[in-house]
């Protein structure tokens, strides 16, 4: 019998633990345990005998680590190989009549990936594949992911079993006491992404004992639709007579188990601390159990790396402010590669109560399929709402979705061919909720009928790919109303007709509803509203729009989705005016005394008042008299108080900060105004090879963009060669390094001999905890700077 | 040697001198920008520490620590009279570095102070885990941590093969040495008596 067609028919008893027994074993501390299966290969056949004897369907080869981070090439193709040898010796060898499977075990690498780490996704997935394609080739039954602590790593390494194998993959993953991973994802979050990636059973394992991870189970049993496992450890370690021993007994761990399995749990076993007799006790107290059927589940969820936004009764605002269409600001700043201002608006929509973002980069002259999965990647840094990859290009979408944590949505597919042949292989194969449009060859059907009928197409052909209806959310398309007075009329009964025709979730676009009249908010907010009635489950708006979010927290509360009215009463007074309330009132600003306000705004650290000072200003003021006016000389102001220490380094932060909100402002003018304010000169900086501490390098960069400066930061770690092949392609006439450590002092020497050798009118200035004036020199430096703003200083000399 | 054990600790209060400290401050009391960050800690913040205990003796190539023999004159002095070591990992987890690099590019005097509550947060869990030991064990020596003094930082590579930190509370260590999340921390606590 295949091994998935075993498991959808019985409970499956899975092996337990591997590490006490080969310490008993005589496995010395520090040992790799995967080395045994070549030194001592009848000791790991014994342990793998024992279980299949005490009733495991299934048994783990000892692989937990055997991966290319921890073991040459040559040496990880014996391991694995005699891995499955083993296990496989000991089936033979098992008197047991019980459908016996041998299971390549993966673990974690042990690295923490990007970003948070150094290891790269797609080396990530590089390494696993490679274990893959062994245990492929040397006959294993199926593939156990386990004990993986961060979702990022468990989609590498389930990609990496889906495309270089077809056996089965079961994935495990570890939670801690709190329900959640150590890297912060919740189980539904798990489920969604690992359910979308297509593995054949998912569940969880080690870190706890049974009693203490039954909850999680529980929400793993409601929430997946496939086959759910569990391997809890004997409880936890604890010490007793100077021996570390676990402290639930093989009796008292089966009959949790019971509970466990009698719930639904449809593969079972034991992690740290069970042994063989464990497992018996579980195969005994179990073995009168009939296998619960696993249903399959209708919640429709896309999920960053933390959390989930589920469709239902309550619509989901799906922000869609980083969209180029119509917006020049975000336009210019995604030309120029200016991240921050996307970033900005990410965590401004959040903030407004968006639970999703929608990411549109599409420009024409800009290279959509490099740049949207690096845009996906800055804003899973700022923001942990689930996101919208939002491409027409399908390369652009697949690589976004590729490198994507968690399980995005998908904007959009249509029920063109060609857009169904483009987009439902890469849904199928990463996962993620699709918004489908109803449009086809023939164009946007005028009545609800056509739109169903294409939606159902769309949903039919989904499912010859394996993508399920929850999967799809269907947008009916609304027109402007000024164009076609039946528009918004028509889309409400689409709306309608497709949650109780179809059982599909539904999403709108809803600002194009009022194109080409005037008060646009106002025919949003009340569209809104009736949509939302007619059965809307996901609005793609503006959260800016108050006159929208008036009409959402109203819908809410009406609707008793605002239990207590929390959210509406929250809300109510920054909603109650027409305009987006701003922190100072900028007619103020338009006083004479204008200019020192927004300098004491900035001294200060008032953010949001110097934007709004700035913004009251340039109404009647030159932008750059307003930089070398009223910025340039606050900034001055706060940084001698730095030097002369009256004020500290977050003060100086806030300022520069405060500075950062005015020039974004002007910035802004200026793409409206058609003028731009012309850098200063380039610098490039970085921290050094070896070195990790980037604080210090990170405010320097920010004290000269507020003195004009076009800053090139290469990061932390960076070598030698890198600094200066950026100082060759920029041109940039100086140079800022930075390392904290004594350590790292010498490959600043070094950066320095190569620049001098390759660049030789390029000026360094050296920066850090462990510099001093006569170390800079020593080290061949130009010059010193004791601080940022000592850098800030030397930059401005040097331009004279 | 025994373990390795696991505890969480949630430190309920921070010592706000510290986190000002690390800031690189020398206010007096909290600004309202870092009171605001120190209420807003990531989701899901706890502290978590793995550790064993191992007894120590002197040998002809130094001194044998259980899981590696060292011959730091310092850490020597430091573990004078005692029979046993804890050696521990600490982390306060990685949604301090999560929010560090979120407004690293939205807000950097944010970024600044959660470095330094985070920077705050792992000395409590520390400090946490040690009153512990204490109270367990008696008295205990100063914590000592690779890159103190003469103990060289690439001990770090036996205390991650001797703990695995990786598994127990998602502490990996980089080729570099360092550790993610970056508020952690590694260290060995003499004990005079177990």
């Amino acid at each position: 019998m295949q091994p998935i067609e075993f498991i959808q028919r019985n409970v499956t008893l899975l092996d337990g633990g591997m590490g006490t027994l080969l310490q008993a074993a005589g496995l010395a501390p520090g040992e790799a345990p995967e080395r045994w299966n070549l030194t001592h290969p009848q000791e790991i056949v014994n342990v793998h005998l024992a279980y299949y004897n005490a009733g495991s369907n299934i048994v783990n080869t000892n692989t937990f680590g055997a991966n290319l981070l921890r073991f040459s090439s040559e040496e990880l193709e014996k391991i694995v190989c005699a891995a499955i040898k083993n296990a496989r010796a000991a089936a033979s060898q098992s008197k047991n009549s019980a459908p016996k499977f041998v299971a390549l075990d993966i673990g974690p690498t042990g690295k923490m990936l990007e970003p948070l780490g150094t290891l790269p996704f797609e080396e990530a997935v590089a390494v696993f594949a490679r274990t893959v394609r062994l245990g492929v080739k040397y006959g294993a039954d199926l593939i156990v992911i386990e004990t993986m602590t961060d979702l990022y790593e468990t989609k590498a390494a389930l990609l990496a079993a889906k495309e270089n194998s077809d056996l089965p993959v079961i994935v495990s993953n570890a939670y801690t006491e709190n329900g959640r991973l150590l890297t912060g994802a919740c189980p539904e979050a798990v489920i969604a992404t690992l359910e979308g990636l297509g593995a054949d059973a998912i569940g969880v394992n080690c870190s706890l004992g049974p009693a203490a991870l039954l909850p999680v189970i529980e929400t793993y049993l409601t929430h997946a639709s496939v086959p759910v496992l569990f391997k809890p450890n004997a409880g936890l370690p604890t010490e007793k007579n100077g021996k570390t021993v676990y402290d639930v007994t093989a009796a008292d761990f089966a009959k949790t188990m019971r509970i466990a399995v009698e719930k639904g749990v449809r593969l079972a076993g034991g992690c740290c601390g069970t042994t063989p007799e464990y497992i018996a006790a579980l195969c005994e107290q179990t073995a009168d159990l009939a296998p619960a059927p696993t249903e399959k589940k209708n919640f429709t969820v896309a999920a960053s790396y933390t959390r989930t936004a589920t469709f239902g009764k309550k619509p989901l605002l799906i922000g869609e402010r980083i969209n180029p269409t119509g917006k020049k600001r975000l336009q210019q700043a995604l030309r120029e590669n200016d991240m921050q201002y996307v970033l900005n608006e990410a965590a401004e929509q959040e903030s407004l109560g968006a639970d999703l973002l929608d990411v549109n980069v599409g420009l024409p002259e800009l290279d959509e399929a490099a740049l949207l999965p690096r845009v996906i990647k800055e804003l899973q840094e700022v923001t942990d709402l689930p996101l919208q990859i939002d491409s027409a290009n399908p390369a652009a979408l697949e690589n976004a979705m590729r490198l994507y944590n968690g399980k995005p949505m998908v904007n959009s597919v249509n029920g063109k061919k060609e857009s169904m042949n483009a987009v439902f292989p890469l849904v199928k194969k990463y996962g993620g909720v699709t918004v489908a449009l109803t449009l086809d060859e023939n164009g946007i059907p005028d009545t609800a009928e056509g739109r169903l009928a294409i939606a159902t197409r769309i949903i039919k052909e989904a499912e010859t790919y394996g993508i399920d209806k929850k999967d799809i959310v269907i947008d009916p398309l609304c027109m402007a109303v000024s164009s076609d007075p039946a528009a918004a009329v028509t889309v409400l009964e689409c709306l309608r007709r497709i949650r109780m025709e179809l059982g599909c979730h539904t999403v709108l676009g809803l600002s194009n509803v009022s194109f080409g009249l005037p008060n646009r908010d106002a025919l949003n907010g009340t569209f809104f509203a009736l949509a939302a009635a007619a059965g809307l489950s996901g609005a793609i708006i503006n959260p800016r729009s108050t006159d929208l979010m008036k009409a959402y927290y109203a819908f809410c509360a009406l609707n008793g989705l605002d239990e207590n009215f929390i959210s509406y009463i929250e809300h109510a007074p920054a909603l109650a005016s027409n305009t987006t309330p701003s922190p100072a009132d900028p007619a103020k600003a338009t006083e004479p005394a204008a200019g020192s306000a927004l300098q004491r705004a900035i001294e200060t650290g008032m953010k949001a008042n110097a934007a709004a000072l700035t913004e009251a200003m340039l109404a009647h003021t030159d932008p750059l008299l307003i930089i070398e006016k009223e910025i340039v000389p606050a900034l001055d102001t706060v940084g001698i108080g730095y030097e002369k220490q009256k004020l500290y380094l977050p003060q100086l932060l806030m300022s520069a900060e405060a500075a950062g909100a005015a020039f974004e402002k002007i910035k802004a003018h200026g793409v409206s105004g058609g003028e731009k304010t012309q850098p200063k000169g380039k610098i490039v900086i970085a921290t050094v090879k070896g070195d990790i501490h980037d604080i210090g390098k990170n405010i320097v960069k920010l004290l000269l963009e507020n003195y004009g400066y076009k800053v090139i930061d290469l990061g932390k770690d960076v070598s030698p060669e890198a600094v200066c092949e950026a100082v060759l392609a920029s041109g940039a006439p100086l140079v800022g390094l930075s390392a904290l450590m004594t350590t790292t002092v010498p490959a600043m020497r070094d950066t320095i001999a190569l620049l001098k050798e390759k660049a030789p009118a390029c000026k360094v200035i050296v920066g850090g905890a462990v510099l001093t004036a006569d170390y800079a020199k020593e080290i061949g430096a130009d010059y010193y700077g004791r601080d940022a703003m000592a850098t800030v200083r030397i930059a401005e000399e040097l331009r004279g | 040697m025994t373990g390795p054990f696991l505890r969480t600790y949630l430190p309920d209060t921070l010592n706000e001198k510290e986190i000002l400290r690390y800031a690189g401050s020398k206010e007096k009391s909290l600004p309202p920008e870092a009171t605001e960050c120190l209420k807003a800690l990531p989701d899901g913040t706890a502290g978590r520490v793995v550790f064993a205990l191992y007894p120590i003796t002197e040998t002809p190539n130094g001194l044998d620590l259980g899981f590696t023999v060292t011959d730091s004159v310092n850490l020597k002095k430091n573990l004078r009279g005692c029979s046993h070591i804890a050696l521990f990992a600490a982390t306060a987890g990685v949604g301090f570095d999560r929010q560090v690099r979120k407004f690293e590019r939205l807000s950097p005097a944010r970024a600044l102070w959660y470095q330094a509550i985070g920077a705050a947060y792992a000395e409590a869990v520390c400090d946490a885990f040690c009153a512990e030991l204490r109270a367990e064990y008696g008295e205990i020596r100063p914590r000592f941590s690779p890159g103190y003094g003469d103990l060289p930082l690439s001990m770090q590579r036996d205390i991650f093969t001797a703990l695995q930190p990786e598994k127990h509370i998602g502490v990996t260590l980089g080729e570099n040495l360092f550790m993610t999340p970056s508020k952690s921390v590694t260290a060995i606590a003499g004990i005079l008596q177990v």
